[in-house]
């Protein structure tokens, strides 16, 4: 393992998700595992490094009163039971030899899904801005199928009324997803709220940072516990080096055009993806493989 | 479990009894081999890059005749550690390789490294061997659970013998072990530079004309030191601990930056 490697991996990330406002675990994950890192490792350590982004954006936020905390204490409570049962499913697959695969079909999915969506989205702007129309934000409706759910509840800092069903729901899947891949899954958070659960926008991504943050400590916990699957001085540098670059990358963002970026952010996402699918569909060196039962590295 | 290691190794010493009763020869050999390393544990850094571990041993009570015609043979095998291995078999499914059959032998060495006065496959019988199981096409690898009717046992066990071999798990030195006086030799054997953690046994093996006779074995304790290894065992001995340390570590790391690098 090189040092300076992870530490180029960990500030390239990092600048990306200063520059985009995203948790960069998306893209922390499978790139070491295309560094060779064990998959059960990276996702264990990628939820770890997740951690350290989420607090200082959750602070930033926190001092600037965009962070619902009894809304994102719902969201948690779902996370939290979404990321016992990831815990579960991810032992399950790994005694029966499926864990390496489903990790690495999932991410496929996954960064295939949002960067197609945000190629698409970046796309249109870029054509909008060529022929100078305005920028028309879509203005989402009032309400929608999920505020006719009971068991409503008021947050006030949101200034909304809405059932908890969908809100617990959603912490749910994220943490699933969470422990399964080591991503915070704000990228995926954000939009659902923002559109399924029409919750205003200013406090949106303060809040899915604050489960996040509870989220992927509480996995990171379970992982080291279950799977001692964490490696603290692989997480450390990619910490360190992440939040550096988000600094930077932040800084970036704000001079440049996001149209440009966000589209080759999305060509990224994508080449990560195919990647990973590639690996998937070539013939492997050889298609046996050991596992030892007492250790795994 | 135990109980089942246990009875491998009565059948180990009794296999040997077995196979003289075959050759019809209810004598008592007195050959005894004895051994010795200058240490029972080793040490080992971060930047080991594997090393020559040598065994001193000699043959007492031999026959001068049967010495002088070259019949005693001498097999020391390095056994690492020991767990539960599974050997998975992937195959191809709409385009995507995934993991189908699997199987998993029961306590198995991690590292094995032979050493002997010839190859062993020409110092006895296959049958021998397997009895005794030295050499490492003649290690017992039982499987455990379900193997059907057992046809594919050999696919599995060759895949097994022929990874650990090219991970440099397994190795074999046939003239390894020398003569350095008529009953005593000296036997090199390979620590790997992998060479897992934990008690290594030092297995000797007496062969008198192509029959295994006598058998010694030596602790060998291989701990790995540093900073690297110290992390490694808190994270296997004290998981919880470590796990909180983690999250610690990553929310200390995430504070001081939103505080070094506040706009405001």
């Amino acid at each position: 393992m090189n040092i300076f490697i992870i530490l180029g991996m960990g500030a390239a990330v990092g600048f990306l998700s200063g520059m985009f406002g995203v948790g960069g675990g998306f893209l922390i994950t499978p790139l070491l595992i295309f560094y060779n890192i064990p998959p059960v490792v990276a996702v264990a350590t990628g939820a770890n490094q997740v951690v350290a982004s989420s607090v200082s954006g959750a602070l930033s936020h926190f001092r600037r009163g965009t962070l619902d905390v009894k809304l994102g204490t719902v969201l948690l409570f779902g996370g939290l039971a979404g990321a016992t049962v990831g815990i579960w499913i991810f032992a399950l697959l790994r005694s029966v030899g499926q864990l390496d695969l489903v990790i690495s079909l999932l991410y496929v999915v996954l960064l295939g899904t949002v960067g197609t969506l945000m190629l698409l989205e970046s796309i249109r702007a870029l054509r909008r801005s060529a022929n100078n129309q305005p920028v028309s934000l879509r203005r989402p409706g009032q309400h929608n199928w999920v505020h006719r759910l009971p068991l409503k509840m008021r947050f006030k800092k949101s200034k909304i009324y809405l059932s908890i069903i969908p809100v617990v729901g959603l912490g749910f899947c994220i943490g699933i997803l969470t422990s399964v891949m080591g991503v915070g899954g704000g990228f995926i958070m954000v939009p659902a709220m923002i559109y399924l659960l029409r919750i205003p926008t200013n406090v949106v991504v303060g809040t899915s940072l604050f489960q996040i943050i509870f989220v992927t400590a509480y996995t990171t916990i379970v992982q080291a516990t279950a799977n001692h699957a964490v490696d603290i001085v692989l997480a450390f540098i990619l910490m360190v080096a992440g939040v550096i670059g988000a600094q930077y990358g932040v800084r970036v963002g704000q001079k440049l055009r996001g149209e440009q970026l966000r589209a080759l952010l999305a060509l990224l996402v994508l080449a990560v993806g195919a990647r990973l699918a590639v690996d998937l569909v070539v013939t492997p060196a050889d298609v046996y493989s050991i596992v030892s039962e007492g250790v795994y590295r | 479990m135990r109980a089942i290691a246990a009875l491998l190794l009565v059948c180990s010493l009794a296999m040997p009894a077995a196979a003289q009763v075959l050759e019809d020869k209810p004598v008592e050999f007195p050959e005894r081999l004895e051994i010795g390393i200058s240490t029972d544990e080793i040490a080992i850094t971060s930047d080991f890059r594997g090393a020559d571990l040598t065994i001193f041993g000699a043959i007492e009570g031999y026959d001068p005749a049967l010495l002088a015609q070259g019949k005693y043979d001498i097999v020391v095998a390095l056994e690492g550690p020991k767990d539960n291995n599974t050997v998975r078999v992937k195959e191809r499914i709409f385009g995507i390789w995934v993991n189908r059959r699997s199987m998993t032998f029961e306590l198995v060495p991690e590292s094995y490294s032979l050493s002997s006065t010839r190859d062993v496959e020409t110092i006895a019988e296959p049958a021998m061997l397997n009895g005794v199981g030295v050499g490492i096409q003649h290690i017992r690898l039982s499987p455990i659970g379900y193997v059907g009717d057992g046809s594919n046992m050999t696919e599995f066990r060759d895949a097994f013998r022929r990874l650990k071999e090219s991970g440099g798990f397994y190795q074999r030195d046939p003239g390894g072990v020398q003569f350095i006086s008529a009953s005593l030799f000296k036997a090199t054997v390979r620590l790997p530079a992998n060479v897992p953690n934990g008690t290594h046994v030092v297995r000797a093996h007496l062969f008198r004309d192509g029959v295994f006779i006598s058998e010694k074995a030596l602790p060998l304790r291989v701990m790995k030191t540093g900073i690297e290894q110290m992390i490694s065992n808190a994270a296997y001995n004290n998981a919880l601990p470590y796990g909180i340390f983690s999250v610690t570590l990553a929310l200390m790391t995430g504070w001081l930056a939103s505080v070094v690098f506040r706009k405001d």
